[in-house]
């Protein structure tokens, strides 16, 4: 469907496109730390607030922990909330990311992804937020600052819809200071695609509630006699959420198509799928080198595609099967590692694949950790290797090849 | 029928006595106290209310003399250590099995 709208195309980098869309979301509460890389977004939203352009609470706090205990509140009384971190931050606010999804408050974190010491490194990889894979968190993966834009005022839309927070990853440096041109949405648009946040219950003085409390094993009858959720009836219903909220994603990129002209309505990007005998699947920047990689593989007659994780969280086990149903070979990269495994996504294809027709083999290459560059050429040299390997007849190799020079 | 009919998605409820179910069955030393030895502190009259100022529990009454609600009472001994009477006195409680 044609759109006719008129474009506003900016020159940003990766931090300025989150700190607009978060503002273009009329967010309330912003509760935020500084740290490098994700700290020209937090100065700008302050200024954005100081100068009255953004009329919200801007809360300097002492820490990441304090900063994410406050959008939790704020969220619980009503505002919209936002905060943006990067790698140590995102590993100190840990307990309270289990706090924001187990009370299913909508908050909105930017990922503004950076390695983890030791040692120090402060340039990209995206081992801070692999590392938060499980606290019940929807994650989604951007590849450019248009993106970045985009998925901003997409996951308030997913986040209020389906009572879970979502983190905005991107990858540092690479994204963040990074300036490309950007399609920045209007006003009265966003406000059209993004209704005013309704909370599923309210802090509120004048009703007063209990919320989280120590909650017993077992269910129990509530003061107003009503059978009540045990602790664990409450994680099941936070996995149901997560498992349910599949529809919500796509419906929420189908709508922000109807709006703004560009098209979320999946999970991840597909490149030239439909022939692809080899598929590479990458997650964040690298998706896009990846393109790069397959076109110098087809000029060599490889049949390849490129699958562009979007979603990890909840990852799309069905949807990936389909994608992959055709491929020979998978070579997944990994800008993560589980240490003693593999890197996160392979896991995942893997997990996904079990038990389907397909029979690929498998090759995982860890690459990228703490800002090591990773061109084109690089991938292309590794889709190669993956090919020669297939001679060995092994499917699913145990341990992952890592990319540098040791 | 489950839980999902209390239409929660998260830990939510009402405040009210009793949120954590009878507490006082927890209680392994009895609060006893001996009235007689209260001190006055108010209008003269034999209570000087710091058992229910530092109950953690809020299980004393503020009547004179002050009671214990002993459904709640955990035990916990810090109305014998506040008072400047000695007026309480911890005794372990013989309870029925199970």
């Amino acid at each position: 469907m044609a759109v006719q709208r008129k474009s506003d195309i900016q020159i940003l980098d990766g931090n300025q496109a989150a700190a607009l869309a978060a503002k273009l979301s009329r967010v309330q509460v912003v509760a935020a730390y500084p740290i490098t890389p994700q700290t020209p977004l937090t100065e700008t939203l302050s200024q954005f607030i100081e100068q009255g352009d953004l009329q919200a609470e801007y809360v300097a706090v002492e820490s990441e922990h304090s900063a994410m205990a406050v959008c939790t509140s704020a969220s619980l009384v009503g505002a919209r909330t936002f905060t943006a971190t990067s790698s140590h931050g995102l590993a100190y606010m840990h307990e309270m990311l289990h706090w924001a999804a187990g009370a299913r408050l909508p908050v909105v974190l930017a990922c503004v992804n950076r390695a983890i010491g030791a040692p120090w490194n402060v340039l990209n990889d995206q081992q801070d937020s692999i590392s938060q894979r499980d606290t019940g968190w929807i994650q989604i993966y951007c590849r450019n600052n248009q993106e970045i834009m985009d998925s901003v005022i997409q996951a308030y839309r997913i986040a209020e819809s389906v009572s879970v927070p979502v983190m905005v990853c991107y990858d540092g440096y690479i994204l963040s200071h990074t300036e490309m041109p950007v399609d920045v949405p209007g006003q009265k648009d966003v406000d059209r695609y993004l209704p005013s946040y309704k909370p599923h219950t309210t802090l509120d003085p004048a009703n007063p509630k209990n919320y989280n409390l120590v909650t017993l094993a077992n269910p129990r009858v509530g003061v107003e006699g009503k059978l009540c959720h045990g602790y664990m009836e409450l994680r099941y219903l936070l996995q149901e959420a997560l498992q349910n909220s599949r529809e919500t994603i796509l419906q929420a990129g189908k709508e922000f198509n109807e709006i703004f002209g560009r098209d979320y309505a999946n999970m991840f990007w597909e490149d030239r799928e439909e022939d692809a005998e080899i598929m590479i699947v990458a997650m964040g920047s690298l998706a896009m080198e990846a393109i790069v990689a397959a076109d110098m593989l087809r000029e060599e007659g490889i049949k390849v595609g490129v699958l562009g994780l979007r979603v990890f969280r909840p990852f799309p086990k069905s949807d990936v099967v389909r994608a992959l149903r055709k491929s020979k070979l998978i070579v997944v990269f990994d800008k993560n590692i589980s240490y003693g495994s593999e890197g996160a996504t392979c896991s995942e294809i893997k997990s996904a694949l079990y038990g389907t027709y397909i029979n690929a083999a498998i090759r995982n290459y860890i690459v990228g950790l703490g800002g090591r560059d990773i061109k084109a050429r690089e991938l292309v040299d590794a889709t190669r290797k993956a090919i020669a390997s297939l001679k060995e007849t092994v499917l699913n190799a145990e341990y992952p090849e890592w990319i540098c020079q040791i | 029928m489950g839980t999902r009919e209390c239409n929660h998605i998260c830990d939510e409820s009402s405040p009210g006595i009793g949120e954590a179910g009878k507490t006082g069955e927890w209680r392994i030393f009895l609060p006893v106290i001996d009235h007689k030895k209260c001190i006055p502190s108010r209008l003269n009259k034999p209570t000087c209310f710091l058992c229910w100022l530092y109950c953690p529990e809020a299980v004393m009454t503020k009547g004179i003399p002050v009671a214990i609600d002993l459904e709640y009472c955990k035990g916990c001994g810090i109305c014998a250590q506040v008072c400047p009477a000695q007026a309480i006195t911890m005794v372990y409680e013989e309870k029925n099995p199970g």
